[in-house]
């Protein structure tokens, strides 16, 4: 059923924005290769780590990621020296101090991500009205999930001239309407990589949505895993469980 | 009237409890020696695996209330902090989120069993009315868990739902303001949701009790839809259909694991990932796909109380069933043309799934529209004139004559029937 609902497409975050949505053509999904597709597939952890820092040094100017502590970035491969340095270097809200004035301090591993705003209308009120949603699942909220977050990444051309923008609106051609209140965040070159890697558009947008799809999905890897001796488990037991059920049943005409 | 059990059991233990308290001797009455027909084919497992399912759900579902919260502010978080933080929650989770639509798949075939064998036909109405009423109240329990996790779909899931009762006239909105407990979908409905779907379970498990006991009054249909005549008809249930219904449980647990570990979130909505906002409606609200179906009905009505109507009567008129079918033979096998008519009725009920899954428009309405009447007329005019006039083929003398024939006319082994039982 989950392919029936070709229509549902994301068109909730078109909401959100309180932007009319224009009913136009869309452009198609875009189908890459995942690491993380397939059966035995498992997460690219160098692109998650990759992506990490795009998000660190672009996407989390305006979207946070409630669900996710520094701690969880164990899981794409980073050792606890790196985390404790990393959240070292953000300052978060830390309760009251002998005053019973709010204080800040050094985020520590056990630490929510920090979010770039402090509320919902302070979000709104700096982005131009329309709210930047959360990450932290971004990838399982829309549909076309991987490909579909990164047809928006790469998904920024010059409106048609045809076309009707409306005030602090950019094209799009993967979003639906095609107006979205965030301007185009990558563009090749906007992260340097330390690893040699290109940071070309095509994988700055590639190395960050594998981080969300870890993000979202952390669970991935011990879940195939488990999964293939589980069935293979099954596979076996229906094999004797049939021949017993063949043994029991051989007198019976 | 009192007196103490004659227990056979040898074990001494056993022995003393199972003659003051004979559960032993029952289960083994019940389920050891129970003469079931020796026609069973593999549409006989889902009943047993149903059952399984029911099992897993619930102790999943303890699991997962051990660390929810049914809380508006909290519910949508708690849910996630089950995927993330709890020691294999996303496993627990992902068991009972699949498992609601393991168990309709396997509620629905075994659904489809009875109506194509004829199981709902006299002596077993009863037994036959139980399983509806278990029906309704699985779908009760799983609409009530979907609004749980408190994402979009829940919220919008739950406030058109609940509104379709504000459709009855003088009554209506009185019974919406009750199931929300206040003036929208909010903490109160969350909170009265919660209670109520821990609850149905344990209720369900008192009608399937229920469902059981009529069963094992009247015995099992079979295939072939006769009477059990003779011994010979029948074999203890253990070991052979304990043997047989555990078959049928590996592979229902491979087509399970499947789902679970490989397309978890396949058969979900991906704005069940989005927190609730009662500010901001999805562009189309869909029910789960187990729902499809009666959600199409509704939409193929363009009158609010008609659709509603129309949906409740498309479960209620299964009640009826068995007074509504004309015809004395019971498996559809022996009736040449009710036969198609039945398979047609399911073909309705798919393309139903299928129109409730898109917007009502354009070929959708039509297509719902069409499968919505024959879903009726096919139990309100087909099945009781087509019980009259059918003439359906000749009926098998015994459920062990045509097996014989079929196998070269051999005798009947005489141990065949009376397997010896292993006894604790």
């Amino acid at each position: 059923m989950g392919k029936l609902r070709t229509i549902l497409a994301g068109v909730f975050a078109a909401g959100l924005l309180a932007a009319p949505v224009v009913a136009e053509e869309e452009s198609a999904m875009p189908n890459l290769n995942w690491s993380f597709d397939k059966i035995f597939g498992t997460y690219d952890l160098a692109a998650a780590q990759r992506g990490f820092l795009v998000y660190s040094n672009v996407c989390s100017n305006c979207h946070s990621m409630k669900l996710m502590h520094y701690r969880d970035l164990s899981g794409i491969g980073l050792e606890p020296e790196q985390i404790k340095a990393i959240a070292a270097g953000v300052t978060v809200p830390q309760g009251v101090d002998d005053q019973g004035a709010p204080k800040d301090g050094p985020a520590t591993a056990a630490s929510q991500f920090k979010s770039p705003f402090p509320n919902d209308q302070a979000a709104r009120a700096a982005n131009g009205g329309a709210l930047p949603p959360d990450l932290s699942l971004i990838v399982n909220a829309r549909e076309g999930g991987p490909n579909y977050i990164y047809g928006i990444l790469t998904g920024f051309v010059p409106a048609p001239s045809s076309f009707k923008m409306q005030d602090g609106m950019y094209y799009n051609k993967m979003y639906p309407g095609h107006q979205i209140g965030m301007p185009q965040p990558l563009q090749d070159g906007t992260v340097e990589y330390t690893d040699g890697t290109s940071n070309s558009l095509d994988q700055e947008a590639h190395d960050v949505v594998t981080f969300l799809s870890w993000a979202a999905n952390p669970e991935l890897v011990e879940r195939k895993q488990i999964g293939v001796r589980v069935i293979l488990f099954l596979v076996f037991m229906t094999g004797i469980t049939y021949a017993v059920k063949r043994k029991i049943w051989s007198d019976v005409h | 009237m009192a007196g103490l059990n004659k227990s056979e059991f040898a074990n001494p233990v056993i022995n003393w409890i199972d003659t003051r308290l004979p559960i032993f001797t029952m289960m083994q009455k019940e389920y050891g020696v129970f003469p079931t027909p020796k026609n069973f084919n593999y549409f006989w497992n889902f009943g047993a695996l149903a059952m399984v399912n029911l099992m897993i759900m619930i102790v999943t579902g303890i699991f997962l209330a051990m660390n929810y919260q049914p809380n508006t502010q909290l519910a949508f978080d708690s849910v996630q902090h089950i995927m993330r933080d709890v020691n294999y929650g996303w496993l627990i989770r992902y068991v009972h989120q699949n498992g609601a639509s393991m168990f309709f798949i396997v509620t629905y075939i075994h659904i489809f069993r009875g109506l194509y064998y004829g199981s709902y036909k006299t002596p077993r109405e009863l037994l036959w009315m139980l399983g509806v009423v278990i029906l309704i109240l699985m779908m009760a329990t799983a609409f009530m868990g979907y609004v749980l996790p408190w994402g979009q779909m829940s919220y919008w899931g739950a406030t058109v739902i609940t509104n379709l009762f504000s459709a009855f006239p003088v009554v209506g909105p009185k019974i919406v303001t009750l199931l929300w407990g206040g003036f929208s979908v909010d903490n109160p409905t969350l909170n009265r949701f919660f209670a109520l779907h821990y609850l149905l379970p344990f209720v369900l498990v008192g009608v399937i009790f229920l469902h059981v006991a009529a069963l094992h009054i009247t015995g099992s249909n079979n295939p072939l839809g006769i009477d059990v005549k003779t011994p010979q008809d029948t074999l203890p249930f253990h070991p052979y259909y304990t043997v047989k219904d555990s078959v049928g449980i590996c592979v229902y647990m491979i087509v399970f694991a499947a789902l679970v570990f490989f397309a978890p979130n396949y058969l979900g909505d991906p704005n069940n990932f989005i927190p609730a906002n009662p500010l901001v409606t999805p562009a189309d609200i869909v029910p789960e796909w187990y729902f499809l179906p009666f959600y199409a009905i509704l939409r193929s009505v363009p009158n609010k109380l008609l659709g509603v109507c129309m949906m409740f009567g498309s479960l209620l008129v299964m009640f009826v069933l068995p007074w509504l079918d004309t015809s004395r033979v019971r498996s559809a096998r022996f009736r040449p043309i009710y036969k198609w008519f039945i398979l047609l009725w399911v073909v309705a009920v798919i393309v139903l799934g299928v129109c409730g899954a898109h917007k009502p428009e354009g070929i959708w309405v039509i297509l719902s529209r069409v499968c919505t009447l024959y879903y009726f007329l096919h139990f309100l005019v087909i099945m009781p004139i087509l019980g009259k006039l059918e003439r359906p083929l000749p009926l098998p003398e015994s459920i062990s004559k045509p097996v014989l024939g079929g196998r070269g006319g051999g005798p009947m082994p005489a141990g065949a029937a009376a397997k010896p039982m292993e006894k604790a």
